[in-house]
């Protein structure tokens, strides 16, 4: 069980010094036995500079084993452990200087620095922490109001939907029957136009026959219509009513539903655990480097324009939170791009 | 066996349609007795040259060449017109010394035929000796031929680099890892990649900039958005003792208000039109100008721009890309500049175009040593160039792809390369075009590894590909590669130090190491690293095993990883995983090592080397190890190194000093000793203090491991086993 352990527990013996965070393995007096337990070797050749261990475990302080660790005590700051070959190397690594006891480069203790900076830093972090937070609380109430609201606006939507489609129901049946009698009449009508052809009296000349270039109207419906109207002309105003009310309410139902539609699809969108991202819905940034504006509108598409003019590339359309698993929100996938020569469509990636 | 001239072949081109045209010269070579050629690169083909009976010649015409295809005789980046012939009795090379566009054809008397038919030949007694045909053309210029007559490979290399130069000796971090893409968008972006490999604990040297750091891709100048502070970003780097390169193209956007072309421009350094005035083809900039680096003073002007005062923002850990150097113009043909654009001296392209990189990379490679005022040894890449051009830096194999073929192809690439002077060479790793698999990326970083230059390099549209992206077991895989490479620095260095030297390519093939081995003569997928060292990455996808070949009658070879030893000559199948590089060290030589592997290759400078010994089946071994600062002249100017040899024989170890002339001051030490093949001795002695070194013995292996000798490595000392 132990052993399951000892690769996490390196340690550190200095050339001149042994310190070290598991001294327990490191006793002078007895043989060293690697921690792998694959060789057990005079304590004189722990550290000196040869690798004896296959675990690199007698070297902790040298760069001798090639898979070995330093460990780097960095009071003031915090521990650390570097590969091996990066003791001596002329490159200053820990901040307490130790990894560089023999290179003949002079390194700067930074350690105190290093902890000072790290700590406002993480002061300062804490603050925009406690800030985002506060900021996250308030888009999740506003998104869940939001919701809430278009929530509400959708069922009253569908509410309004059904009664409209009642309407809409009646109107059709009430069209149907305003539209009977003038279809009758219009039947009629024809067969008797059909049956006995009358006489076209001076009121119907419906095309002006002014061309000489054109033969004389011989025969066209025109004169059918004009005959129907002035016979029929109180059914055929009730029908021509009803049609348009008719059209107008289904033009009004058709655009309920398209409000519905993207209603549904706004709540469809995955906003985040608690809808914080709703608030991102529609919104388009621009960046603009020496070549390009690069324009992201959130939850629909990017795109690339070059600067001094040409066409506009498409970067990918949104697709899908595309982070880690356990920071799913962390980043936007944008797919399905313009492709590449050569190569795959375009996509982009956003970190928020 | 000899060479002769077999015929002479007058113009082919433009004789007719203009009197004024030049005219072009060919010859004819033939080598009796010979059946295997190689050399003349730059082509994506084997490293065996093959006939051209029924289709194009080999061309070598400096060329940017988009995607280009493999196994063809297509023109590329870069051109040397070196070409050599070898069998098991002698090695030939012929060195035509032309800049213009150059056409090679080769036949041969026994292409086509099996090996069946070859013996039936022989058999009968009536097959007519083998012979090699060559026909040699230029678009211009005259024949000028060197005959370099061997008779061994190392004679040959020894001769045309006598001619040529020999491989300039890199600062020790060119030879480590590098990491680039076009690009490495801000300071940000820099910052960000390079904490990520300490991060990820990967040791790299250098960071690369590509062409989008610029302003507009005005080169010598930085993005004032994306890269405001270069001097810090550099300084930061320089405190991880880290390098970076940036790019400088030779095409100058034309721009009034932009220094570096007023500058060509007022004292007329532009390659001109045949007309006279300033030559103007369109690059990345948009409209250039092309600097023409034929003329001397041109070239000294280029050079002073590389003065921290001239080039605003650099520093003396930025060093320098030089690409698009054929020249690339994307609206010239084949996009490259017209042929009859004219340089200093009145001289048309088509009469030096293959020189133009070569002189580039030469005038970029001169302004860094004048920047420090003579003490650092310069750093440029270079994708064009010509004979000689390995006195200035490295190569790249240009723009591969992300394909099984081209990790494969890059071996025969280099290969060709080294044969030829060059042997500072490397293909982008993962491949420039396209994405890699992990399993090809993690393969072809085994391969880099393995290469002499170490870069891995992709195309803008590709998906970002930093080691850690692939999952934590290809980052392992691919931190296992860089890491055996840092390991083995000390041995790449020494063997780059031969090459500066001797000539020797760094990277070679088989067959110079085994001249009469005819088993070698096609082998390409397998190679050397010095003579001590033979690689056979693997390059199949899904790859299980690898068929290795080790040559040497009666010798034998130590496997690296598992340092179990083979007798040669054999053929065997190897067994692979994911984390296979077979990689095996020749019985009978010395390899020297640094085996704690840093972040960096400076921050390594004073650690200790372990010597692995492998013993020949006579008990002996031989090796050498070269030390200087890593960076500067002083090996030449102050006579500052170390070379060192160490010999074993007889049970006895001993460390002697290589080059008497040699001395340097170096805190490193002598950590371990391995002797692979050793049987276990009664006690091990320091012989001249007569101390007890501690040992251990694998008897399973008969692999003997020596403890902590301690000894400093410039001293002389002998270890007997007793």
């Amino acid at each position: 069980m132990l052993l399951l352990l000892l690769p996490l527990l390196g340690a550190l013996v200095s050339a001149v010094e042994v310190k070290r965070p598991h001294h327990h393995f490191y006793e002078e007096s007895k043989p060293f036995t690697c921690l792998d337990g694959s060789a057990t070797i005079s304590f004189d050749q722990v550290n000196d500079d040869y690798c004896d261990c296959k675990d690199g475990s007698d070297e902790p302080g040298t760069s001798a084993c090639p898979n070995g660790r330093f460990h780097c005590t960095n009071a003031g700051y915090r521990p650390q452990y570097v590969p091996s070959s990066r003791v001596n190397d002329g490159i200053c690594d820990c901040c307490d200087t130790t990894d560089e006891y023999n290179s003949g480069v002079v390194c700067e203790n930074t350690c105190k620095e290093m902890g000072r900076k790290e700590r406002e830093t993480l002061q300062q972090m804490a603050e925009v922490a406690r800030e985002g937070f506060r900021l996250k609380q308030a888009l999740i109430d506003e998104a869940s109001k939001g919701r809430e609201e278009k929530q509400g606006k959708l069922a009253e939507l569908q509410e309004g939907k059904k009664s409209l489609e009642e309407q809409v129901e009646t109107l059709k049946t009430h069209k149907e029957a305003a539209e009977k009698p003038e279809k009758e009449a219009v039947e009629i009508h024809q067969k008797a136009w059909d049956g006995e052809c009358p006489p076209a009296g001076p009121s119907h000349v419906a095309i002006p026959s002014g061309n000489p270039l054109l033969p004389p109207p011989t025969h066209t419906h025109t004169p059918i219509f004009n005959l129907a109207r002035i016979i029929f002309l109180p059914s055929f105003s009730v029908a021509q009513n009803a049609r348009d009310q008719f059209e107008e309410a289904e033009k009004s139902l058709k655009e309920m539903e398209e409000s519905i539609r993207s209603l549904e699809k706004e709540i469809s969108f995955d906003f985040g655990p608690l809808g914080e991202f709703a608030y991102l819905y529609g919104q388009c940034y621009e960046l603009t480097n020496n070549e390009y504006i690069y324009r992201l509108c959130l939850f629909n598409r990017v795109s690339q324009k070059p600067k001094h003019g040409g066409s506009e590339t498409n970067l990918g359309t949104w697709g899908s939170w595309a982070g880690p698993e356990d920071q799913k929100f962390s980043v936007m996938k944008y797919e399905h791009g313009t492709g590449c020569w050569q190569g795959p469509n375009r996509s982009t990636t956003v970190s928020v | 066996f000899s060479d002769k001239v077999s015929s002479t072949v007058v113009s082919m081109w433009d004789k007719i349609k203009n009197v004024f045209s030049p005219a072009s010269v060919g010859l004819d070579f033939s080598f009796p007795g010979v059946e295997h050629v190689y050399g003349i690169p730059e082509h994506a083909d084997s490293l065996r040259l093959r006939t051209t009976e029924g289709g194009d010649p080999y061309r070598l015409f400096n060329l940017d060449v988009f995607q280009y295809e493999l196994y063809n005789p297509m023109a590329l980046y870069g051109s040397v017109p070196v070409m050599l012939a070898h069998n098991p009795q002698r090695t030939l090379g012929i060195f035509w010394l032309n800049a213009a566009e150059t056409w090679v054809d080769i036949t041969s008397n026994t292409a086509g035929k099996t090996l069946f038919g070859k013996m039936l030949d022989y058999m009968q007694g009536g097959g007519e000796t083998p012979q090699t045909d060559v026909h040699w053309m230029s678009e211009s210029g005259i024949i000028d031929v060197f005959l370099l007559l061997g008779p061994s490979p190392n004679d040959v290399f020894r001769q045309y680099t006598s001619l040529t130069g020999t491989q300039a000796l890199p600062p020790l971090f060119a030879l480590a890892y590098h990491q680039s893409r076009w690009n490495y968008n801000d300071e940000d972006d820099v910052a960000g990649v390079d904490n990520g490999f300490d991060e990820h604990d990967i040791p790299y040297d250098v960071i690369w900039l590509d062409i989008e750091h610029a302003d507009g891709k005005r080169y010598f100048t930085w993005d004032s958005n994306k890269f405001p502070r270069p001097r810090e970003m550099l300084q930061r780097l320089a405190a991880k003792k880290r390098k970076m390169v940036s790019i400088v193209d030779p095409h100058i956007k034309v721009d009034s208000g932009y220094r570096v072309h007023n500058e060509i421009r007022s004292r007329g350094f532009y390659i001109k039109t045949k007309d006279g005035s300033d030559y103007e083809g369109w690059c990345w900039p948009g409209s250039a100008g092309y600097p023409d680096f034929t003329n001397p003073e041109m070239r000294a002007w280029w050079a002073s721009m590389f003065a921290y005062d001239q080039y605003e923002g650099s520093l003396d850990n930025l060093y320098t890309w030089n690409d698009m150097n054929e020249p690339s113009v994307f609206n010239g043909p084949e996009v490259t500049i017209h042929k009859d654009a004219v340089h200093h001296g009145g001289w048309e392209n088509r009469d030096l175009h293959n020189l133009y990189g070569f002189y580039v990379q030469m005038a970029t490679a001169e302004g860094q040593v004048q920047r420090s005022r003579g003490a650092e040894r310069p750093f440029v890449l270079t994708r064009a160039f010509f004979a000689g051009s390995q006195r200035y830096g490295a190569v790249w194999t240009g723009d591969n792809a992300a394909e099984w073929d081209h990790v494969k192809i890059s071996i025969p690439m280099c290969l060709s390369l080294g044969l030829v002077g060059i042997s500072f060479c490397g293909a982008d790793i993962g491949g420039f075009f396209k994405n890699p698999e992990s399993e090809l990326l993690v393969r072809w970083y085994q391969v880099g590894a393995y290469q002499p230059f170490f870069r891995a390099h992709a195309h803008l549209d590709t998906v970002r590909r930093e080691p850690w992206l692939f999952g934590d077991e290809n980052k392992g895989l691919i931190r296992a590669a860089i890491r055996q490479r840092y390991a083995l620095l000390p041995y790449w260095y020494t063997v780059f130090y031969r090459s500066y030297r001797t000539g020797q390519p760094v990277m070679r093939p088989l067959w110079v190491e085994y001249p009469q081995d005819v088993a070698t003569f096609s082998i390409d997928d397998q190679y050397l690293i010095g003579d001590a060292l033979l690689v056979h990455p693997v390059t199949e996808e899904g790859a299980r095993g690898v068929q290795i070949y080790l040559p040497g009658k009666g010798e034998v070879w130590y496997d690296v990883g598992t340092q179990q030893k083979h007798h040669a000559p054999q053929t065997f199948y190897m067994a692979v995983t994911m984390s296979s590089i077979p990689v095996f060290q020749r019985g009978g030589s010395i390899v020297v090592r640094k085996e704690r592997v840093r972040r960096s290759s400076e921050c390594m400078r004073s650690d200790p080397y372990t010597l692995y010994v492998a013993l020949s089946p006579q008990g002996t071994a031989q090796g050498d190890l070269f030390i200087d600062d890593g960076h500067t002249f002083n090996l030449e100017s102050k006579a500052q190194y170390l070379h060192r040899r160490f010999s074993f024989s007889g049970n006895t170890l001993t460390a002697s000093s290589a080059d008497p002339k040699g001395s340097f001051e170096s805190p490193a030490w002598i950590e371990r000793v391995v002797i692979l093949g050793a049987g276990k001795p009664a006690a091990v002695f320091l012989k001249e203090t007569e101390t007890r070194l501690g040992f251990q013995h694998e008897a399973e292996t008969s692999v003997l491991t020596l403890r902590k000798p301690g000894i400093n490595i410039g001293a002389d000392w002998s270890i007997s086993l007793r």
